[in-house]
């Protein structure tokens, strides 16, 4: 069943074409591990999916139901409160955490909950607390941020995308801003969220988690699809030169 | 010269209903001007061009004329535009307050640029709305950031309430001039006067020493 469609997706930076129509289907249950050069446009595809960025062109079906309507000029118009619908539903994780510091970890977990949700606040606490503890994180409660581990600060900021109840989940380079001792402790987070089933898109440079974690492998290049296929098929035998020197300057040293 | 004190000493009254006034168009002063200028910082912070504009236009007017000349201007010319009289204090608090507006809405602007973008993505991607993310995320962070800056407000608006006595309001300074005019004392008046603002000052300047040592140790 197909919970995400994307046709002919562009956006632009000023100058730059950052991305130049993209079309990708992704199914329920799907994980998706998005590679790709510095530049490439990996976190700028991921950001128009939750619409922190507004995409150029194209369009974007959650559900089967398109966003947005058509403008006067042919354009695609969204609705501000479409959108934070939208985000809701799609949760992001980001490279840099992007934790509240002015929250303790639960009180970040809670947030969403009570001033998108205007859940009341037990509830949004126990649920909170339960989603703490799915990470790992449950005597982390109280802890703020700057006391947290950046592993410990990315947990909790997947539980705080987690309590959303999202259908889908973005993660941008979850990994990348860690010490390597505390990578590990990330990527089974996320590995238990895909044994659950779960749709996620991931960009990383993680090759190997990528490789027995995902279902689908993308590579992007120059903002668009380059290959994609299995991970055996993109990541072992991989048909494209791009591709194939983008692995080999990733696996250099590798033993 | 021999320092008569005395005198002052006799005018305790004056002095006390002098310091109650300084209190009283402080208090109004700060929480206008520093509210105000929450808005009017927000405005400026609009990519709306019909709220940037104008609230640009706020802070550049208020910014370049002297205040002394605004209160006398709501004072005497307001007036005669409009069909009704100002009193000293409003006239005085209108002048210190939409000055105070300007100058601290620039500090609103300056402390919420300073907050990273990634904690705008974090609000917006749970699905807030941009008051929301402002409220609950932006402003809490900024106004921590802000707070030795505004307490410096703090402190000139409590120095510039001694303009108003250019309107006769009555406060510190007005019944000094008054002391110091009914008892040929000009030195002692004075004295007392500026002794008076000290003790005042004093500890708010302290906290805002403590503020800034305080903000620098977090970092
Ligand atoms: N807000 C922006 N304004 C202007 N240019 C931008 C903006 N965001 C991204 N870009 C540009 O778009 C291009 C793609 O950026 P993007 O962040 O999507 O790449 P990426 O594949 O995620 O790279 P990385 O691996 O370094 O994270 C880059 O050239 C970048 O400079
Ligand atoms: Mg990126």
């Amino acid at each position: 069943m197909t919970i995400l469609n994307v046709t002919g997706l562009t956006k632009r930076f000023g100058a730059t074409d950052v991305l130049r129509g993209i079309d990708l289907d992704v199914q329920r249950g799907e994980r998706i591990a998005i590679l790709g050069a510095s530049g490439s446009g990996k976190s700028t595809l991921l950001r128009c999916l939750n619409f922190m960025e507004r995409p150029g062109g194209g369009t974007i079906a959650l559900d089967g139901q398109v966003l947005g309507r058509e403008g006067k000029a042919g354009e695609r118009v969204y609705r501000e409160a479409e959108l934070i619908q939208v985000r809701q539903r799609v949760g992001m994780v980001f490279q840099q955490f992007n934790l509240f510091p002015h929250m303790t970890a639960i009180g970040n977990v809670m947030e969403g909950l009570r001033t998108v949700r205007g859940m009341p606040k037990p509830e949004a606490e126990a649920r909170a607390r339960k989603e703490l503890a799915r990470v790992g994180l449950a005597e982390k409660a109280e802890t703020y941020p700057a006391h947290l581990s950046g592993g410990q600060k990315q947990r909790v900021a997947i539980a705080r995308a987690l309590a959303m109840d999202p259908e889908m989940l973005l993660f941008d380079e979850p990994t990348s801003a860690l010490d390597p001792e505390l990578v590990g402790e990330v990527l089974n987070v996320i590995l238990a969220l895909a044994k659950e089933g779960r749709t996620m898109l991931l960009v990383t440079h993680e090759l190997g988690f990528a490789y027995h974690v995902a279902t689908r492998v993308i590579f992007l290049a120059d903002g668009a699809i380059h290959e994609q296929g299995t991970p055996d098929e993109v990541l072992k035998n991989p048909k494209k030169e791009r591709t194939r020197a983008f692995l080999a300057s990733h696996k250099q040293f590798s033993f | 010269m021999r320092w008569d004190f005395a005198s002052v000493f006799d005018n305790t009254d004056a002095l006390l209903v002098g310091a109650a006034g300084t209190l009283r168009i402080f208090a109004i002063c700060l929480v206008l001007g520093l509210s105000l200028g929450l808005l009017v910082g927000l405005g400026r912070y609009s990519r709306n061009r019909w709220i940037h504009i104008p609230a640009t236009i706020f802070v550049e007017f208020f910014r370049n004329t002297p205040v002394l000349v605004q209160i006398l201007w709501f004072y005497f010319a307001l007036p005669i535009l409009l069909p009704f009289q100002i009193s000293p204090l409003a006239a005085a608090s209108l002048g210190i307050s939409l000055n105070s507006a300007a100058f601290s809405a620039e500090i609103y602007r300056g402390g919420i640029q300073s907050i990273e973008t990634g904690q705008w993505d974090g609000a917006r991607a749970l699905g807030m709305r941009w008051g929301q993310a402002m409220r609950r995320i932006i402003l809490p962070q900024a106004l921590k950031r802000m707070l030795p800056a505004l307490t410096n407000r703090a402190i000139e608006i409590f120095k510039m309430s001694t303009l108003a006595s250019a309107v006769a309001y009555v406060e510190l300074l007005q019944q000094g001039k008054l002391i110091a005019s009914l008892n040929y004392n000009p030195i002692e008046a004075y004295t007392a006067v500026a002794v008076i603002f000290f003790v005042f000052l004093w500890p708010l300047v302290q906290f805002s020493y403590f503020l800034e040592r305080r903000l620098k140790r977090d970092e």
